[in-house]
């Protein structure tokens, strides 16, 4: 066995095992998103099919804690879509790497989320030809797929959850394993002030706009940032 | 009325994520949306670490997450695995929870 397959086997271990602890993590709020599902008004069959099909976390929480506050099912709806736009983003940048077709693509699509492409994004684009982030990206996206769904059903099922999740502290897992995920991507100032950009914009927004949007707008700064540097390159 | 909510709901995020992966690559290669589309995830994820760290719904707030975030970041200066990084915020977190010290 050469050099070069011994370092892939050690990278691709560590992958999976980074990926399978995501999904842990995320997997204790597929519990909470069930037993949400089913007190609010949803069956059990309408709750597997959000986290089954729409499969983005955020936009579920939104869509299901909108029609249990009484909004409409259209104002649902689109509370989901826009939770659901910066996948949008996220899937611009992965598909060249992922060098997906056909079906392929397709599924690639589903499991674009924040997990996925964080986790694809954290690994170097060039290491192992591109084996790295592309294994990155499917084994992050399948582990979370499988525990979000598994944890759902558990939750619907029992209703009564396992206990609040932040009292495990897995809101900060989460936020800090993003920022894991996030802190490899910082490579320049450019980058830096991006992510400080981003952050600060999200916050400001926070009070005066609906959930959601906050995170959407940093968008702006990355469009910003990247217009007067990409122009300077051109 | 329900199933309507869930099926668009589901409908519109997948052509979302579709419409993202369909953007021909002429168009990707281009210097300035290039540089555009490698800094997006940056400055969402980033956004989004903020917002779990800092935001209760609509309201900012300091709770557990802030001292467990700032571990984390101690954590990552010493290029500790990625798994330690996610426990040791968890840990951080619950533990001041237990103990009444942090929200």
């Amino acid at each position: 066995m050469n050099t070069t397959q011994t370092e892939w086997n050690d990278a691709r271990r560590q992958i999976v095992g980074n990926a399978a602890s995501i999904g842990f993590a995320v997997a204790m709020y597929g519990v909470s998103f069930g037993a949400l599902g089913t007190t609010t008004g949803l069956s059990i069959p309408q709750t597997m099919a959000l986290s089954l099909l729409m499969f983005t976390g955020a936009s579920q929480f939104t869509l299901v804690s909108t029609l249990a506050s009484g909004g409409t099912a259209l104002t649902a709806v689109i509370a989901s879509w826009l939770m659901g736009t910066r996948n949008a983003a996220y899937s611009m940048r992965m598909t060249p790497i992922l060098k997906t077709s056909g079906p392929g693509r397709l599924v690639a699509v589903q499991l674009t989320i924040d997990e996925s492409t964080a986790m694809g994004l954290a690994q170097d684009e060039e290491a192992f030809e591109g084996r790295a982030s592309r294994l990155a990206f499917w084994a992050t996206g399948l582990s979370v797929y499988l525990l979000w769904n598994l944890a759902t059903f558990i939750g619907a099922v029992s209703v009564s959850a396992i206990g609040d999740p932040k009292s495990f502290g897995l809101d900060a897992a989460i936020a800090a394993g993003l920022f894991a995920l996030v802190w490899p991507q910082i490579k320049s100032r450019t980058d830096l002030s991006v992510a400080f950009g981003g952050a600060l914009i999200a916050l400001a927004l926070t009070p005066v706009v609906p959930p959601g949007v906050p995170v959407l707008a940093a968008a702006i700064v990355a469009v910003i940032v990247g217009w007067v540097t990409g122009r300077k390159l051109s | 009325m329900m199933w309507f909510a869930v099926l668009a709901g589901t409908a519109g995020c997948y052509a979302l994520k579709y419409v993202g992966s369909i953007i021909p690559a002429h168009i990707l290669e281009q210097p300035i949306v290039k540089r555009i589309v490698l800094l997006l995830p940056i400055s969402l994820l980033s956004a989004l670490v903020a917002v779990q760290t800092f935001a209760t719904s609509q309201s900012l707030t300091l709770d557990a997450r802030v001292p467990a975030l700032a571990a984390a970041t101690v954590a990552l200066k010493f290029k500790t695995p990625f798994i330690l990084i996610v426990l040791i915020a968890a840990v951080t977190a619950a533990t001041l929870r237990y103990f009444g010290l942090a929200s």
